[in-house]
């Protein structure tokens, strides 16, 4: 069998269960993949050896019969998981040299399910960004390209190189992280699939922390089957994070059973934004379409704080921000300036700071600086978190109203052009996140599906959400409509 | 509300990260910026709403108060960028 690494999780875990492949067979050919796409700067530390180790490791415990879904298959792991003796950066310089002695929740969970690492992941800074510009690696670059046109696209952020990678082929799923659309987005932007699951179902305990109260870890595949074939693998209760559930796992892919019958999708009117694009437009009437044709009954659904979530959010993540970057000091961790005949204290964190955290990042820093100071934390932060309750309680009184899911677009335009953005003030790249952050204030599970291709041959992708902790009925959804959309177009390799 | 040279030097000093003095005006004017869109959120009547704590409605769990991990010196230390004797080592604090 050739091109292994072409494979979704599924058929590779039913053929390594045949014994038609092997686990080595099947890393060799990802191995392969990555060594030969350094053009797509997605996988920035890469650990062949280990794959190989876990991949022979699969392969005895394969043959052994009785082994979970995800042994032998190789994933790639996002840089801001804490992976035991392998460089983990949150692609900053201030990690420089970073290498944790304890394996986060997700990705152990991963191995002792036989999953085989690849490597880690490219993406933006701390997952602050939406195009993986941040990222002190250097870009993370789209394998889709707009047609006769060479110009180097963006993958999206933060997870740009978990997308680029897994739209690729050069690993069969990998993990993402989302705080505000970071594996959505991305997703959207490579044709992919992704989950961002509801708040408090993987656990948070290894990764490093951008915003708390709005990070979650989520599985980017290369359909809805491999999402929840993943999802079930990474989620679960952990004691070691006091806000992850109790809550049992159930088997995400017994719920894709393609029948929607009955089922109430709401449409939110707010999404609706002004100056959106016909394509978007019509991608979103098409996606209705086809779940009404599958039986659903539309309804149109009203979310009127909408329009608040990214001023909420650029106030509620910077400030969780700040308190959690409190800790790259130069002391315990990473990297440390330099210091002058005479520094201090003072001047060491000054310093390490300045160099190691990157534009975006020092901005995000003092942002929520400045509204959590004296003065001004009533304005700011206690006014976005009462915002926050608004929006979370637009959308529990559109699922009280019996509404099982929403559609919206998953992103306001195709992938972009790296360098596009550049001069543009920060709010407008911020913009990128208007229709997915509104998921991460309410806690709720989002799932970005592509399901169609632009003008210029790009793919584009729509969202659902669902109700909390029912990620198996939003996965059937999700399903339904990959189904009908058909998505099958992969980029053309010029790699 | 504008944000002015000042604050943002003040801010910088606040949030620990060295800015040189040509940097303060640009850095003043993103910040303008960035306030300006949060600025939105005074037109929403958030009278008697509470500002939310946690977005799950549970209680966060407490663990028992024992012991249960020590004696990891040598990894605690490992990913120092400078460690001596068993300590983290800085530049002097008290003369």
């Amino acid at each position: 069998m050739s091109d292994l690494n072409k494979l979704t999780i599924a058929a590779a875990r039913d053929a390594l269960r045949k014994r038609e492949i092997t686990a080595a067979e099947l890393t060799e050919a990802c191995i392969n993949a990555v060594e030969g796409a350094d053009a797509l700067n997605a996988f920035v530390h890469k650990t062949p050896e280990i794959a190989r180790a876990q991949a022979a490791a699969a392969d005895t415990r394969l043959a052994a019969g009785g082994a979970p879904d995800l042994c032998g298959i190789p994933l790639g792991i996002k840089d801001l998981f804490c992976t035991k003796g392998v460089p983990s950066q949150a692609a900053s310089r201030i990690l420089e040299g970073f290498r944790p002695e304890y394996e986060s929740t997700v990705s152990q969970q991963l191995f002792d399910a036989g999953a085989v690492m690849l490597g880690k992941l490219n993406m933006d800074e701390f997952a602050m960004g939406s195009s993986n510009e941040t990222s002190c690696y250097g870009n993370a670059v789209n394998p889709w390209r707009r047609a006769n046109d060479d110009a180097a696209l963006t993958p999206g952020g933060s997870s740009g190189g978990s997308a680029s990678a897994v739209a690729a082929d050069l690993c069969l799923g990998a993990t993402g992280t989302d705080t505000g659309g970071s594996i959505r987005q991305p997703a959207a932007f490579v044709g992919i699939t992704g989950i961002k699951p509801t708040y408090g179902r993987c656990s948070r305990w290894g990764i490093v922390a951008f915003a708390s109260s709005l990070d979650q870890a989520g599985p980017m595949t290369k359909d809805v089957r491999d999402t929840a074939i993943m999802l079930r693998a990474m989620a679960g209760h952990d004691p070691k994070d006091s806000t992850s559930a109790e809550l049992a796992v159930p088997d995400f892919e017994a719920a894709l059973t393609g029948d929607i019958r009955g089922k109430t999708i709401g449409i939110p009117k707010e999404y609706r934004m002004d100056g959106m694009p016909a394509e978007i437009e019509k991608l979103w009437a098409d996606g209705t379409a086809m779940l009404k044709d599958a039986g659903a009954k539309i309804v149109d659904i009203s979310l009127p704080h909408t329009k608040y979530a990214l001023p909420a959010y650029y106030v509620i993540a910077p400030a969780e921000a700040s308190s959690n970057l409190a800790r790259y000091d130069g002391v315990r961790f990473g990297h440390r300036a330099k210091l002058a005949q005479g520094d201090g204290i003072t001047e060491m964190y000054e310093k390490t700071r300045a160099e190691g955290f990157g534009h975006e990042v020092q901005r995000r820093v003092m942002v929520g600086t400045y509204v959590l100071s004296a003065g001004f934390y009533d304005a700011y932060y206690n006014r976005a978190r009462r915002v926050r309750a608004l929006i979370k309680r637009d959308f529990d009184l559109a699922f009280e109203a019996g509404v099982d899911a929403i559609l919206t677009p998953a992103t306001p335009s195709a992938a972009f052009g790296l360098g596009e953005m550049a001069d543009a003030d920060p709010v407008q790249m911020y913009l990128n996140d208007v229709f997915t952050v509104t998921v991460n204030l309410a806690g709720l599970p989002g799932v970005a599906v592509p399901t169609g291709l632009d003008a210029k041959g790009l793919p584009l992708g729509l969202q659902l959400i669902g109700r909390p902790w029912e990620e198996g009925d939003l996965l059937n959804f999700a399903y339904t409509l990959e189904q009908a959309a058909g998505f099958v177009s992969k980029p053309a390799k010029w790699w | 509300m504008s944000i002015d040279t000042e604050t943002a030097r003040r801010v910088a000093k606040l949030a620990r990260i060295k800015v040189e003095e040509a940097a303060l005006p640009a850095l003043a004017s993103e910040f303008n910026a960035i306030l300006g869109f949060i600025e939105q959120l005074n037109e929403v009547d958030i009278d008697g709403v509470e500002p939310m704590t946690s977005v799950t409605p549970m209680r966060l769990k407490r663990r028992s108060d024992v012991v249960t991990d020590g004696n990891q010196q040598a990894a605690v230390l490992k990913n120092a960028p400078d460690a001596r004797e068993g300590f983290f080592a800085v530049p002097k604090v008290v003369e």
